[in-house]
């Protein structure tokens, strides 16, 4: 299947400095895809080379198996919804989300005031525009804003104005840069539903860009995370969460950071610890009165879901552990045993690449 | 409380005392000596009403220096405003690449207006000078007519409002930089994803509505410092040949302190502070609220 878009061997340098280093990456047709990393790994730039806005140092951009490297952001047609939605701040909600189509649409002098009283033709395009803008604006509840300035908006009202402006062009992909990352709590569960029933309808390739792995890993069909200017690993989110395929990745992935027992050390919890490294996640690591490591409960950090218990052995190795709410909390000072399950541990070889225990 | 009072009045009291004593009282003065004809040194005055007002708008003086500062505004306000961005668009262009030159030239573009305007107009006296000057020497090089800058009566009005243009695009440009500056970046994305991805569209969607408030206040900048031209006219013409370059500022100050009429001067003044209190007024009020997008 050729993918939507593709970045095929992508490398971004400024200047010195590799911010995108031989990047392939696929986004298919209807899928929702992740791009998840951390401030400053390149994710930004991977997106804007996506869309148009820069330029590939090496490697092309294919747009349906097309080489569209050369093209300009606008004919490739793609919808960007930006973080700080950079919607136009002098033009009503209803001219913000006609602007796409009026770009494309109208010449130059048709887009002059009172070209419509002159020419049929533009007559018949703004009024095409009319008809996209208000359906769009109906889709997304802005109907009874049109008129208004994006400044007379809640932060809400105006995302969704981002949204009705990305949509209304109906383009060859969607790409989203951290678009929850303004909001509270409670309207982020709220867009995240939005924006997957919004895949779910459109059925646009989404590319979603985030520092958020909660957003990343909730919203999208496969998350590829990003370190370092490379694509450290691409997968289902159950698999990005379960199968980290690098010490990296599983560092970087989940909540609570993992806890990571050196090889040699780690021959206390496994065998296998011997020659290799074994990550288990704070939420799999159990307290309790037997277990093969011993340790003293250092700190507890009540987060009123769950307890984040902070451990230090007796060699001065600290572990992190997870409680339920529910769950009996040991108290400062305690001594207590701490046990993983096998199927709940993460080996890792020297090179930091996913190992497997042996049976 | 009785300490706080003394020291709220210790703080503020003596500056809103100058304020009073050396702004207010003044202007208060100028207002009722506008309708005498006080002469200054006279021991008494008479109270003459509107007559000054009427001389002003009445006399063929009067009005030849209204019509003139109009002139020199109407050439003045719009060619510093559109040269002042077109440099502030080249030099933030320029900018990124080349930030050596950029700033070598922002710097010469700024002198004029760091420089005094009294020495500046002697240098420019030299350019424009018929027979010496530089200007006439470059004019005849190529093979036109040399012209007499500052004595013409059809000319030294316009040359006074080029160099008038010259020192204010370079303050222009600074304002307009650092208007161009604040413009966020994403805008300039957005305006490329959404199809203004040239020169032209880019300006007119993004560059230009965000410079609103920016050029709302050049140009109420520009239009003061128009109307009250006076240094150019007082070192290089005096208001000459013939009153063909008198300002109302320059006929406020020959009136006032050449013929010592205290109160004509007086009724110029508040002619002159009346008209640009009304203009500032009208253009904070219209466009105010359509260049600040709430």
């Amino acid at each position: 299947m050729t993918p939507a878009l593709r970045l095929d061997g992508v490398t971004k340098r400024f200047g010195d400095v590799v911010a995108v280093d031989d990047v392939t990456l696929d986004l298919f047709d209807g899928e929702f895809l992740a791009l998840l990393g951390a401030s400053g790994c390149g994710k930004s730039t991977t997106l804007r080379l996506f869309a148009g806005l820069e330029a590939a140092t090496h490697g092309r951009v294919l747009l349906h198996g097309r080489d569209v490297s050369r093209e300009s952001a606008s004919s490739r047609n793609v919808a960007l919804m930006f973080q700080s939605y950079a919607l136009y701040p002098h033009m009503s909600v209803y001219q913000n989300i006609a602007m796409p189509l009026r770009m494309r649409s109208l010449s130059a002098p048709q887009r002059f005031p009172g070209a419509r009283f002159i020419s049929r033709p533009t007559r018949t395009a703004l009024h095409e525009i009319d008809e996209k803008v208000r359906q769009v604006a109906a889709v997304l509840r802005l109907d009874t804003l049109l008129s208004r300035r994006p400044g007379q908006l809640s932060g809400g009202q105006q995302q969704r104005v981002a949204l009705a402006r990305a949509l209304v062009r109906e383009p060859s992909a969607f790409f989203l840069d951290e678009p929850l990352s303004n909001l509270d709590t409670q309207l982020k569960a709220d867009t995240r539903d939005e924006i997957r029933a919004l895949h779910a309808r459109t059925g646009y390739p989404f590319l979603l860009v985030t520092h958020d792995q909660a957003d990343a890993l909730s919203m999208a069909d496969r998350v590829a995370v990003m370190i370092a200017g490379r694509i450290a690993q691409i997968a289902t989110p159950e698999e990005v969460f379960q199968r980290p395929q690098s010490r990296a990745v599983a560092e970087f992935i989940g909540l609570h950071r993992m806890n990571i027992l050196d090889r040699g050390y780690a021959e206390r919890l496994h065998p296998a610890g011997a020659t290799l490294d074994l990550g288990i996640r704070p939420e799999d690591l159990t307290i309790g009165e037997a277990g093969p490591l011993a340790a003293t409960v250092e700190s507890l950090l009540y987060k009123g879901e769950e307890t984040v218990v902070q451990l230090r052995d007796p060699d001065g190795f600290v572990f992190r552990s997870i409680l339920r709410g529910g769950q009996p909390r040991p108290a400062t000072g305690d001594h207590v045993r701490l046990s993983a399950d096998i199927s709940a541990l993460h080996p890792f070889d020297e090179h930091g690449n996913r190992a497997e225990l042996p049976q | 409380m009785i300490r706080r009072l003394a020291t709220d009045v210790f703080l503020a009291g003596p500056a809103a005392l100058a304020v009073v004593l050396f702004i207010f009282l003044p202007v208060a003065v100028v207002f009722v000596l506008a309708f005498t004809d006080y002469l200054i040194g006279a021991r008494s005055a008479e109270w003459v009403g509107l007559e000054n007002f009427a001389d002003l708008f009445g006399s063929r003086l009067g009005r030849n220096a209204l019509i003139n500062t109009l002139i020199y505004s109407a050439i003045v306000i719009p060619t510093s405003v559109i040269l002042g961005l077109l440099v502030a668009l080249g030099l933030h262009g320029i900018a990124r690449r080349m930030p050596r030159v950029s700033a070598v030239l922002r710097t010469v573009y700024f002198l004029p207006v760091a420089a005094t305007l009294v020495a500046m107009a002697v240098a420019w006296q030299m350019l424009m000078h018929p027979s010496l000057g530089l200007l006439n020497h470059w004019i005849a090089a190529l093979g036109l007519t040399p012209q007499q800058w500052l004595t013409d009566r059809g000319l030294v009005l316009y040359s006074l409002a080029a160099i008038g243009v010259w020192q204010g695009v370079g303050y222009n440009m600074v304002l307009f930089l650092a208007g161009l500056s604040a413009i966020s970046p994403t805008l300039y994305d957005a305006a490329t994803i959404d199809g203004a991805e040239h020169g032209w569209s880019r300006f007119w969607c993004v560059t230009w509505p965000m410079l609103g408030p920016t050029t709302l206040f050049v140009v109420i900048v520009t239009a003061a410092n128009a109307f009250r031209v006076f240094e150019t006219v007082a070192t290089m013409t005096d208001g000459g040949p013939a009153f063909a370059s008198d300002t109302i500022v320059y006929a406020l100050y020959r009136e006032g302190f050449v013929y010592f009429k205290a109160g004509y001067a007086s009724a110029i003044t508040v002619v002159f502070f009346a008209a640009l209190l009304l203009l500032t007024a009208l253009q904070i009020a219209l466009v105010e609220r359509k260049v600040h997008y709430r």
